[in-house]
Order: C-alpha cells, then structure tokens, then sequence
C-alpha cells in the first residue's frame, strides 16, 4: 500500500513539493493571514478597530517619510549596484585580467562581514569630531568637519557607501556566472567582424546577462526597500536626527517592538509587501519575465 | 532480521536526533538570551552568584546597566545573611539599552521568557503601565522604607496609585564646572545663580578662550526639562492632553535658542554630555560645563578621567532667585521592576525591596555607584559622603553632597513622565524637535507646532 503510494506517478511531484508547500503555508501564508488581522487591531487592548491604523497612517508623517527614505535607498543601490559590477565583472572575466581570483575574494569579502560590525566602524569613521576618519580625510582637501550623520545628503552618502563597500562583490559574481555561460565564439565571432571590446560588452554581453540582471533586479529591490541593520547600525539605534534614517522596516520596528503597537506595526508591514510586491511585478513586467520563453 | 530492526531503528533515532537539531538551530537565536543557566563565552554578559545551601531560590534578572551586576549581587548576599531560611540565588543578564527593553516588551507580550527581576529605564517604564501590566505591585513591599524615601521618585514609577518600580537614585540635576578652565577666563562659579549669569559666564569664557562654555542639547533635555520645570511647565496640560507647543516651551526653547546664538554655546558630538561622542569633547576640554543629573558622577569617574580633581559641583542656575522655583529637578533613572507572573514574584519583590530601598543599600548607591540616594537619611551622613577614602571624594573639586544637601528640599520634577505618551513625546523630541530648531535653524514654535501635530496623529 505504502509502496503503491510512493511509486505513484501522480503522487510523487506532490511528495516533492510538500516540503517547500509546507514551508510557505507555515512561515509565509499563516504569518501573513495573521497579519493582516492583527492590522485591524488594537493588539494592547485587545480589541478590533476596523480600519483605524490605516486610516492614521495615511496621516502620519513620520511613515511617508520612512517610504520616501526606502524608495530613494532602493533607487541609489539599483543605480550604483547594478552597471558597476556588471562591469568589474565583464573586467574579472577578460581574458587579459591577471590574478582575477585574487580580486574576486577582495570583493567578495564585505559580504562576509557582519553589518553589526561593519555599521559599528562606519558610525566612528563618519563621526562629528574633526579627529573621526571621514572629517580627517575631506580636512586632506582643507574641507573643516561635516556632521555627517545629521545630515540628509552626507548620511544617504554614508549609507550607499556601505551598500556599496558590501554587496558590491556579491553582485560581481552572480554576474560572472552569468557571464561565464556564455559561449565564447560569440565573442571570436564579433571581434572577427572588427567589433571592439565595448561594442562586445553592449550588444553580447549586455542581452546575454539580462536573466541576471533581473534577478539581481528583483532582488535588490526587496533588500533596498527592506533595508533596517545598516541604518540601526550606523545611527546607533532606531532613532536618527529628524528621522533621516527611518527606513519602512525601521518605523515598523519602531511601531511594534518600541512603542508596542503591533497592531499599527502590522498595518505598516502589510504595506511595505504591497508596495514591493507592485514594484517587483511592474518590474518583472516590464522586463518580460512573464512572456512565454521562446525555445 | 534483528539486525536489519536495529540498522531501521538507528536510522529512525538519527532522523529524529536531526530534526531536532534543525529545529533547535531555528529557535536557538530566541532562546539564547534567556538560557542563564549555562557559563562562559557562550553566554556573554551573564552573572551567576554563587550560593550555598540548600533551598536557594533562583531569581533571574534582566538590567542593561553593568554597574548594577555588581550592586545587586554584593547586596543579595547581604540579604541572605539576614535571612538564611530565604536564601536567593541571582542570574543576572547584562543586555543592550534598545535590547534589553524589546527583549522584555515581546516577552511580555507573548507570556515568556520574561526574568523575575527587570531594570526598566524611565523613558520607557510607562509604555509597560499600558493594557494589562504585566508587573507587579509593590507598594505592600515598599511600605517598611517609604516614608524615606523622595516620594517623587516613586511617583515616576507609578500608576493609578500603585508602584510598579523600585527607584535607583534621586538623579538630582546639578551644575558641573571645570574650574581650571573657568578660572583661567576669570570666571567664578560660585557667582553664577542665574541663567542670565550663566549665560553672561559664556559668552565671557567664549571671548576669552574661543571654546565653547556648554551643549546644546539634541538628543536629550536635562536643562530643557529643569529650565521648564523651573517655569512650572510642562509637555502636557492640565487634563493630560498633548501639549508641547505650550507658552512656557516656546519661552524656554528661545531662551536656549538665545544662548546658541552667542556662539558660546553649541552642540557636542553626540548631542548630550553623556554620550561617548561627547565625553571626549569634555574631557579636552572643549566644553567647560554641563548641567547633568547626579549620576554623571559615574560618567566623569569613568569617561573623563582627565578632569580629576578639577570638577565642582554646583545648585544648578534659576530663573529668578527671589522666586521659589525648583532648585533642581529629578533626570533619568531605573525602575526595578518585578514581573507579576512569575513563580517567586513574591519572594522576588521582597528582596529587591531590601536591595533597592534599604538604608545599607542606599549607603551602597553612593559608595559603589556614585550616585544620589533616594533614602535621603544618607545624604546626611557626612561619615559617608564626606570619607577621603571615596572614589567620588577624591575625584571631585568640592564634597558632592554639599550641593545637594543646599537643594534637598526643593527638588521638583516634570510630572508628565509617567504619563504613557511620554516615550512617544520624548522620541519626537530627540529625533525631530531639537534637531529642527538647533541644528536646522527651524522656529521654534514652527517646530513645535509640527511636532504637535505629528504626535496628535500618533495619539488619535
């Protein structure tokens, strides 16, 4: 009986699948269903208040401004995360690059680092004393002492500069490997033909990744909207000068853990899948992933 | 066959025994935090006392401040050698200040893994006297010791007229002036009673010396809230209601605003003095003064250590000296607090009572902590306060306790703190309200308006 139900040939992909199913229901579907009852509530006092925290944040100042700090966060890190190791990438993967593997681990080891520690060593290099590293080194340029942490442009700065230092190595590779699929006669073919090396990088390189690329799309996205560790770190808590480092992720933390109100918290995080749920799929749209694979 | 059961039944146990271990790797993070029980780097920050006997009663406390591990412990083995048939055992944890309090707020919330015993800081204490409050009353425990004690620092930790938190210290705010640099500008300490003087000091100290005399404060408001307290206002009107763009505010945010303005003051790294950013900044001597709660005590002994014997300790200025405005107000502060379900919550409030409130412990506050007891009955005893032998003695300039004994009986504080818009309040302010009007240049009623209407959203 048992041994008829395993070697079933409708059975067994659904016996393959359980685990994931499993998992999404348990950690994904059931949190979420509870969220979104949790979002009309009032959690302290136990109590249903219809749509009373949605309708305070559509007033709420400090929660636009944590949207508006995420989206402009997102949009920095697709901007500089994106074209930049595409092209150390395609740098790595040329034949004439010496020691690539040397420069692939010096890349890749950020990443390896914890964004506790990391976030900790940026906030005293960027600090307000002329003696910090960030004030010593633009002083090399007779600059005097920025507070850089309280201010809107500097800290964005300071936060895309640890975007950058961290993930930059890891997007390298998911770009090598998609770079190293691609048959090299194509390259010979075009370089036959006379086209240069950056010609060669736009029209084969460029379209042959773009599989990657949206992957790495997609999942800059999500880590850009959902961005909370590097900007806790970096302003040394949940708490930033006029809330320039308020982050969508933040203010729910803020909200539910700090202020216990898991009922708005919820209402928040609801808010924030939505938003990237529109983002991604609009993206992923326009892109094409959804058309039929041509084959 | 038996053999083949066997090699079933291995693998049978071998699959259960990973699971498990799956499982355990997924919670682990939870949980280990609350696992006290074991030792060694495993379990950073935690203390376990060693007790002997029989019959010893586990108590596990929660605190984010270190200083008070030891406190607490050398205290509990004076208890249990008054009371050998109630011996305890204490289990401390030392957590991060934003930690610690999430830790407790979610374990509260979900009915575990709270400890017996937790420091709750007074920033945060009334947003634990919200809904159902998941700790204890104590004012059965604190009957033997209340009469002396400053009631208004029980008060902070109070609702509906029952105590939920044991008090640490008064927290005093007084006047520290690095006298070596005020003396070299020619300025006397003594002869600053009012802020218009002290403001009139800066600007001389500035002149003289192109250093700064005092912070702005950003990220916290120990003179804002004294300066306020002093006018008689506050954050909230008279029924409770939100009320930070008040007559007196905007009266004591312009004056502060008048005095940044001179250039003599400014803001330090860090925002307050105490900060690590700002320690540094006064320990060089970049800044000559703060106007700090008692407890700053510790900070200077421990951060500024360049400063010894150098510091003096004054009554904090007034607005008016022929009025009777409050000398000094109440700043900072801990609550012990017990949690209500837990198994020995009686035994547990008992001790702490003896451990936080009791004249030995009190005497202990001072030697240990530097700080300025609640049982004022010590501030009296000049064996204790003035004894050369004293860390605290030695490092100050004058006897600490001669200015506090000059304000004892007129120490105020600014009653809205117990309130449970407060932690929203003060968060508003030390991340958006300062910073708009002292950093941004923002008026300060405009300021205050905004932040009005913020926090209105908050509450609706």
């Amino acid at each position: 009986m048992l041994k008829k139900f395993f070697y079933s040939q409708k059975i067994a992909p659904y016996v393959f699948i359980l685990p994931f199913v499993i998992t999404v229901l348990l950690f994904w579907v059931a949190p979420i269903s509870n969220g979104v009852l949790l979002s009309f509530q009032d959690v302290l006092k136990d109590e249903w208040v219809g749509t009373k925290n949605y309708s305070r944040l559509l007033s709420d100042k400090n929660f636009f401004k944590a949207i508006f700090n995420s989206v402009k966060y997102m949009i920095g890190t697709l901007v500089l995360l994106i074209p930049f190791p595409m092209l150390f990438a395609s740098l790595l993967n040329s034949k004439l690059m010496k020691r690539s593997g040397l420069f692939k681990s010096i890349y890749f080891l950020p990443a390896l680092t914890s964004v506790v520690v990391a976030g900790t060593i940026f906030r005293l290099m960027f600090g307000e004393a002329s003696s910090s590293l960030a004030n010593q080194v633009i002083g090399l340029f007779g600059a005097s002492p920025i507070k850089w942490l309280k201010g809107v442009n500097t800290s964005y700065f300071a936060l895309l500069l640890i975007a950058c230092w961290r993930w930059t190595g890891v997007n390298i590779l998911y770009f090598l490997a998609g770079l190293q699929s691609i048959p090299t006669d194509l390259y010979e073919a075009a370089s036959i033909d006379g086209a240069s090396k950056w010609q060669q990088f736009k029209k084969i390189s460029v379209p042959l990744i773009k599989p990657t690329t949206v992957y790495v799309l997609t999942i800059s996205i999500y880590a850009g909207l959902s961005m909370f560790l590097e900007s806790y770190m970096v302003f040394k808590g949940n708490n930033s000068p006029n809330n320039i480092g308020l982050t969508i992720v933040g203010y729910l933390y803020r909200q539910g853990i700090e202020k216990r109100a898991m009922g708005y918290a919820c209402a928040v995080g609801l808010i924030l899948l939505v938003v990237v749920m529109l983002i991604n799929l609009v993206q992923l749209k326009i892109t094409g992933t959804f058309d039929k694979e041509e084959k | 066959m038996k053999k083949m059961e066997e090699g079933k039944m291995k693998k049978k146990v071998l699959s259960v025994v990973l699971s498990l271990a799956m499982t355990a790797t997924l919670f682990g993070c939870g949980n280990s935090s609350t696992n006290t029980s074991t030792k060694g780097p495993g379990a950073a920050g935690t203390t376990e006392m060693e007790v002997e006997g029989e019959d010893v009663t586990t108590l596990n406390v929660w605190t984010f401040i270190e200083l008070h591990q030891k406190f607490y412990t050398d205290m509990a083995e004076k208890w249990n050698e008054e009371h050998p048939d109630q011996k305890v055992k204490l289990v401390l944890s030392n957590m991060a200040y934003d930690d610690m309090h999430n830790k407790l707020s979610l374990a509260l919330e979900s009915g575990e893994g709270a400890p017996d015993i937790v420091d709750i800081e007074l920033g945060k204490f009334p947003s634990f006297l919200q809904g159902d409050i998941g700790l204890r009353d104590l004012t059965d425990v604190m009957a033997p010791y209340k009469d002396k004690v400053v009631q208004a620092r029980l008060d902070i930790y109070s609702k509906d007229g029952k105590y939920y938190g044991l008090p640490t210290h008064v927290g005093a705010t007084v006047a520290f002036y690095n006298t070596e640099l005020l003396e070299a500008a020619g300025i006397n300490y003594e002869e600053i009673k009012t802020w218009d003087d002290f403001k009139n000091a800066g600007v001389k100290y500035f002149e003289a010396t192109g250093k700064y005399f005092a912070t702005i404060e950003t990220t916290a408001q120990w003179m804002i809230n004294l300066m306020l307290a002093q006018k008689g206002g506050g954050y909230l009107d008279a029924s409770g209601n939100l009320d930070i763009n008040n007559d007196k505010m905007v009266e004591v945010l312009t004056y502060i605003k008048g005095m940044q303005d001179t250039g003599a003051f400014s803001v330090v790294p860090g925002g307050q003095p105490d900060n690590e950013e700002a320690y540094p900044s006064y320990n060089t001597g970049e800044y000559a003064v703060q106007i700090m709660p008692f407890w700053q005590t510790s900070r200077f002994l421990n951060y500024m250590t360049d400063l010894s014997g150098k510091v003096a300790i004054a009554p904090t200025p007034v607005w008016n000296t022929s009025d009777n405005e409050f000398k000094s107000i109440g700043g900072g502060g801990t609550g012990t607090a017990i949690i209500a379900s837990g198994e020995n919550a009686d035994l547990a409030a008992q001790v702490m009572a003896y451990i936080k409130l009791s004249a030995e412990a009190n005497e202990e506050v001072w030697n240990v902590l530097g700080f300025d007891p609640v049982n004022t009955e010590v501030w009296a005893n000049t064996q204790l306060t003035q004894n050369p032998e004293n860390q605290f003695v030695k490092y100050f300039k004058n006897y600490p306790f001669d200015s506090l004994n000059a304000i004892k009986d007129n120490i105020g504080t600014i009653g809205d703190m117990s309130n449970e818009k407060w932690p929203s309040i003060n968060n508003e302010f030390c991340t958006v309200t300062l910073n708009n009007i002292f950093e941004n240049g923002m008026d300060v009623k405009e300021a205050l308006d905004e932040s009005q209407a913020t926090l209105e959203n908050e509450f609706q």
